[in-house]
């Protein structure tokens, strides 16, 4: 479930990165704190690990397929949160560098919705409540699960919502929710078997690993007041971005359109015949968004709950398009594709030759 | 093997790649770093019906991977390999976004298949910009960026010790699945008590891996900081390669080439 | 100089489980020796060689090297004056490139720039392995490790050698190798193996281990000749010893 770089529009990506970054920031210094050295080996050779485990596949119990383990709420039990928050984060930086999962951009948007809400949502809050400090295996099991489930849940919805916030994919709020959260729910169900699995080896095999893992990863009010931090961060940056994105002309109508009402476009105000120029100059299509946005009130500023359902347009709300001006886009289009690869090649030559 | 097993075999390839010696390679990677950074946000600021003036922005990646000698056809594999996710939720939108924009002839083309293109082309630009940052830099040099830009030490030694055992793990995981499936005669994916089985073994490991090379890095005076050596610096070069291109990106995001070319050509056939 | 002398008494080691790794350890060995550790799987080598490093310390008993009592006080300098050479290179070149691996330990010194390069590529050059010092560890042949490990250790100039089955998982020339360049260090060499013909041809002394105790301890052409000793401590003679 990686969010990938072409969905994702600067405003979201950039809170999120922000978000990220900060979190990244903060765990370093826990980390630090902790001042065991130990750890620093450790959690390099964990992250190798959570891609040496990937790389297996299994049957998933009751049905024919096969799948991969994702190993985060592993990592959180052995780790706790700080450290395998930081470990989560430079796996996912590998994968977005290496094979282009997800991608640069998107990146600040998968730290959180794979390793925020396993770290410092789904173990602290889930998984050690019910565990406790006791090393039963059906508690493990049932804890395991549930907050595997939950971790998972949440990060499909942090998936749906940039998705969404984003306004490039039309995908409708509702039915990406139908679509995301119970395809999650069969993963975190085999995610909470394979953890509680693997954990219950290494209790029956070296239960002092989990004793020391217990240990010193001290967990106070600071993850709960850490967690209401982050997620107040978010939305204050996310609304921030969206209104200094839709502020400038960005080219992101549809926050402009959100932010100024229906009524200011009509007027059609300085600020709108500045950005109505712009655009006419930088898009494809000059006036693609001036579709009627509907009448409802409720559209707010936030891009968290900007709803990209595809609203009941008028034909009449469409400017006549001057297909001229597409048949030159096109063209135009091409041409310019074509020369980039030629310069391309014409410089790759100059090497062979020099 | 999976997906992930195949594609490990690659991130070796792509060290050999960044181990090339092209002036790009020579670059500081913070440059690399920034100018790239700079065309994805540029790439991805458009409105999503954006299609024309996202073309002149190829020249960027394939700039990189021409300049930086590397293999077009190998990165345009990865590229599709990692494709479906993009495919999947952007084709959606000409389902749902029917509304017929223009006509090619007598053929209507619907908001949707506009947008959907424009993903499309996000991704392969923004992907392909990554992989060839990826392949004329390395992980090491752009970890030694990291730090000197200040991001937590503690994060990019992460990032380094990840890198330096991903290879002896998964060599390790491969072989532990290898030596299951010799002795089972079934070739399917193994059971799951199996697998729990596995990778408790390969975890175990890990820790007495960790414990060895801990006991490594106290050996040659490890005091809790990991000192990383630096090379490149800022220069000329790297102000200019920024500058160039921070000017180009500005350019294409506000002045649409490909549509004043295609004006140009298309009147002159008229 | 006492720098280079190793001293062990009574050294007795239990593990915390309760299992008794090392006995009864006593021997001392002097200025530029070079000693063979040899003894079957689990006789309490590798336990014994983590002491000396300081990584384990001992239940009872004294462990003197380079004159000072290794203990938690002493652990830098004890650390400084022993190089030690791990039995697996992964677990020990850790650092993202050869160069930066053999760095690492001068960085810890304070040693930085001219200095550094310096120290660096002599170290290099003295196993053969300046060619190698882009290169990421992972993508070196065991013997290309196996140099670099050693490089990385040469670089701190340590004045104690300690090396862990150094011959282990080479091929023939790569050990060959590796033979002439240990015959050329000066350095105390204490060299944990099973390989008895490496032992013959590089140490002029062994010691031989036998369930956390020490059970021989002399000239190396001796302890092979004790047919009945080799038996007792699970070993064997070493073709070169027939050749000879």
């Amino acid at each position: 479930m990686h969010m990938a770089d072409a969905l994702l529009s600067p405003a979201v990506g950039g809170a999120m990165w922000v978000v990220s970054g900060g979190l990244v920031a903060y765990s370093a210094k826990k980390v630090r704190e902790e001042a065991d050295d130990r750890k620093i080996p450790l959690m390099g050779v964990l992250g190798a690990f959570i891609f040496a485990a990937q790389m297996i596949n299994f049957t998933i119990p009751g049905t024919g397929s096969s799948g991969h383990m994702g190993g985060g709420m592993i990592l959180a039990i052995l780790l706790g949160p700080y450290a395998s928050f930081l470990v989560l984060a430079s796996v996912l930086t590998v994968q977005a560098l290496f094979f282009a999962d997800g991608g640069l951009l998107a990146l600040g948007c998968n730290i959180i919705n794979m390793g925020f809400f396993t770290s410092f949502v789904a173990y602290p809050l889930i998984y050690k409540k019910i565990m406790g400090c006791g090393h039963d295996k059906k508690r493990l099991l049932l804890a395991a699960t549930v907050a595997g489930v939950v971790g998972l849940q949440f990060g499909a919805f942090g998936v749906v919502l940039e998705t969404v916030s984003s306004g490039i994919s039309e995908l409708p709020f509702k039915a990406f929710v139908l679509l995301m959260l119970p395809i999650h729910l069969a993963i975190g169900l085999v995610e909470g078997l394979v953890t509680s699995g693997v954990v219950s080896f290494v209790m029956a095999a070296r239960p002092e690993i989990l004793t020391a893992a217990a240990e010193r990863t001290p967990l106070g009010v600071s993850v709960k007041s850490a967690v209401l931090g982050i997620a107040a961060a978010a939305v204050l940056i996310g609304v921030a971005l969206s209104w200094f994105a839709s502020a400038n002309p960005d080219g992101l109508e549809w926050a402009m359109l959100r932010t100024y009402g229906k009524e200011e476009l009509e007027t059609k105000g300085k600020v709108h015949d500045l950005l109505a120029s712009l655009q006419k100059k930088t898009a494809f299509l000059p006036d693609y968004d001036f579709k009627k946005v509907g009448t409802d009130p409720e559209a707010g500023t936030n891009t968290g709950e900007v709803k990209v359902e595809a609203a009941p347009v008028r034909k009449a709300a469409w400017p006549a398009v001057d297909v001229g001006t597409s048949v030159a886009g096109l063209v135009g289009g091409s041409l310019t594709l074509v020369m980039a690869l030629l310069a391309g090649f014409g410089l790759k030559r100059r090497k062979v030759a020099s | 093997m999976n997906k992930l097993g195949e594609n490990l075999v690659d991130i070796g390839y792509m060290d050999t790649l960044a181990a090339g010696d092209s002036p790009l390679h020579r670059l500081d990677p913070r440059a690399k770093i920034f100018t790239t950074f700079l065309f994805l946000v540029a790439v991805v600021s458009f409105n999503k019906y954006e299609v024309s003036a996202l073309v002149p922005f190829f020249l960027y990646p394939v700039f990189l991977i021409f300049a930086g000698e590397l293999p077009a056809g190998y990165l345009a594999g990865k590229i599709l390999v990692v494709a479906p996710f993009a495919i999947l939720v952007g084709i959606f939108n000409p389902v749902l976004d029917r509304q017929i924009l223009f006509h090619i002839g007598s053929l209507g083309i619907s908001g949707g298949w506009i947008s959907f293109l424009s993903i499309l082309m996000r991704f392969v630009l923004t992907v392909s910009a990554a992989l060839a940052l990826l392949s004329i830099t390395g992980i090491n040099s752009i970890c030694e960026a990291l730090a000197r830009s200040g991001v937590p030490r503690p994060f990019v030694v992460q990032l380094l010790f990840l890198n330096r055992y991903i290879f002896s793990l998964t060599g390790e995981s491969e072989r532990m699945s290898r030596a299951r499936s010799l002795r089972s005669c079934s070739h399917k994916a193994m059971n799951f008590g199996i697998f729990t089985q596995i990778a408790g073994h390969l975890l175990l490991r890990t820790f007495d891996r960790a414990e060895r090379v801990y006991q490594a890095m106290l050996c040659r005076g490890f005091d809790g900081h990991i000192r990383v050596v630096r090379y490149s610096r800022i220069g000329r070069r790297e102000i200019a390669f920024m500058l160039v291109w921070a000017v180009l990106f500005v350019v294409f995001r506000f002045v649409n080439i490909s549509l004043i070319l295609g004006q140009t050509v298309t009147g002159l056939l008229k | 100089m006492s720098h280079h002398i190793v001293e062990a008494e009574k050294l007795h080691y239990s593990y915390p489980d309760g299992t008794v790794a090392l006995a009864d350890i006593s021997f001392r060995i002097t200025h530029g020796e070079s000693v063979a550790l040899v003894g079957e799987n689990g006789a309490g080598k590798s336990t014994l060689l983590q002491h000396f490093t300081g990584c384990l310390l001992p239940s009872e008993g004294i462990l003197k090297v380079g004159g000072l009592t290794v203990d938690k006080e002493n652990l830098a300098a004890v650390r400084r004056a022993v190089g030690m050479v791990f039995q697996n290179p992964d677990d020990q070149l850790f650092m993202p490139t050869v160069f930066e691996d053999v760095a690492f330990g001068l960085l810890n010194l304070g040693i930085h720039e001219a200095e550094l390069e310096g120290k660096v590529m002599g170290a290099l050059e003295t196993v053969g392995a300046a060619h190698l010092k882009g290169r990421p560890p992972y993508r070196l042949s065991q013997g290309e490790k196996r140099a670099a490990a050693i490089a990385g250790v040469l670089a701190m100039s340590p004045d104690i050698l300690v090396m862990d089955e150094p011959t282990s998982s080479l091929d023939p020339m790569s050990r060959r190798r590796l033979i002439n360049l240990l015959k050329t260090f000066q350095h105390t060499k204490i060299i944990a193996t099973h390989d008895l013909d490496f032992a013959m041809e590089l140490c002029e002394r062994t010691i031989v281990i036998h369930k956390g105790c020490v059970t021989a301890d002399g000239p190396t052409g001796e302890i092979f000749s004790d047919d009945e000793l080799l038996k007792r401590s699970s070993l064997e003679k070493p073709h070169l010893f027939y050749n000879s």
